[in-house]
């Protein structure tokens, strides 16, 4: 009962927390406002009783990214969203609906929350289950998943966060070779 | 960003709590929520917090960025060594059973030592690329 409470008050905060994103044009707001979403996901996760992924989205989408997208508005110096004027676009609305439409008439075959007769608890769900504890002696099944058996996507998940990290300090990082615009003067590439 | 007492003396006392909390979710991740993913973005963000309040500068004297880049890739070739290892040791690759005497043993220390790499490299990559944008706002 308190949980169909908290649902309806989180989902209702979601959806108000969505049309004011859309509405506001400021743009630090807008991302003021992204970590607020964030934050009321994992609020949804915890009351999922998924404490894992909640962790996840309260840390990474509300604290970093908010942190990394205000750090890129303050470089760009330009706070607001650019207002297209005065033309209605009908095409995309008629797309958005439609898409929206076909998305909530499939919801109607998805299996109910919970459901022990779900597709995904009856593949590899069960084997986890009860072997995790007497095979790894990890209680937490998630950690068992996530570092032995799943071990190997596991390594390719921190594969590919250390190459985004390459990518950015690439791309924007390293300070010591500031001179681009000296190297542009004297067109001397080898630096 | 101006001197403002109040944050400081805030992020002062939270900082350390932050710090300890994201040990808590590494080690205990075994036992309850949380493991090396979650651990390693909140003890970034804890540095990422005092970076936000003390300058950059500052940021970059706790932890210097080329320490940032062994860490990041010194804890994926951990994660990566850990397959060679077993590998070496008879099992196939990532297959921890094999790193102690008794399966449960050695599965223990290979999720002890993945989670671990996972999150040193995870809080050390989310540093490096918090370090490169917001060090592009200096002049």
């Amino acid at each position: 009962m308190i949980d169909i409470f908290l649902d309806i008050t989180l989902l209702t905060f979601l959806a108000i927390t969505t049309v004011a994103i859309v509405r506001i044009t400021n743009l630090v707001a807008i991302i003021m406002l992204f970590g607020i979403f964030s934050f009321l996901s994992a609020a949804v996760f915890i009351v999922m009783d998924a404490i894992d992924v909640a962790f996840t989205e309260a840390a990474v989408g509300a604290g970093i990214s908010t942190v990394l997208m205000l750090a890129t508005i303050i470089l760009t110096k330009d706070q607001k969203e650019k207002q297209s004027v005065g033309r209605r676009s009908w095409l995309p609305l008629a797309v958005v609906t439609v898409t929206g439409a076909a998305l909530v008439y499939g919801t109607r075959d998805v299996p109910a929350f919970g459901d022990p007769q779900a597709p995904a608890q009856t593949h590899v769900a069960p084997y986890y289950i009860e072997r995790s504890v007497p095979e790894t002696g990890v209680p937490n099944i998630v950690t068992a998943v996530l570092a032995s058996y799943r071990g190997f996507d596991t390594l390719g998940e921190v594969f590919v966060i250390f190459t985004a990290g390459i990518a950015v300090l690439l791309l924007i990082g390293d300070k010591r070779r500031k001179s681009t615009a000296a190297m542009r003067e004297g067109d001397n590439y080898d630096v | 960003m101006t001197y403002n007492l109040i944050l400081r003396i805030v992020s002062k006392t939270v900082i350390p709590l932050i710090s300890v909390f994201a040990l808590y979710v590494q080690f205990h991740g075994d036992f309850g929520p949380g493991g090396g993913f979650q651990a390693g973005i909140i003890l970034g963000s804890s540095i990422i917090l005092y970076a936000l309040i003390f300058g950059l500068d500052a940021a970059e004297k706790v932890i210097p960025s080329i320490i940032l880049r062994l860490l990041a890739s010194l804890r994926v070739l951990i994660y990566a060594g850990v397959g060679l290892v077993t590998l070496f040791l008879g099992g196939s690759y990532l297959e921890y059973s094999v790193l102690a005497d008794t399966q449960i043993a050695g599965q223990h220390l290979g999720i002890l030592l993945v989670e671990l790499g996972v999150g040193i490299a995870v809080f050390a990559l989310m540093l490096i690329i918090y370090f490169a944008f917001a060090g592009r706002g200096r002049p």
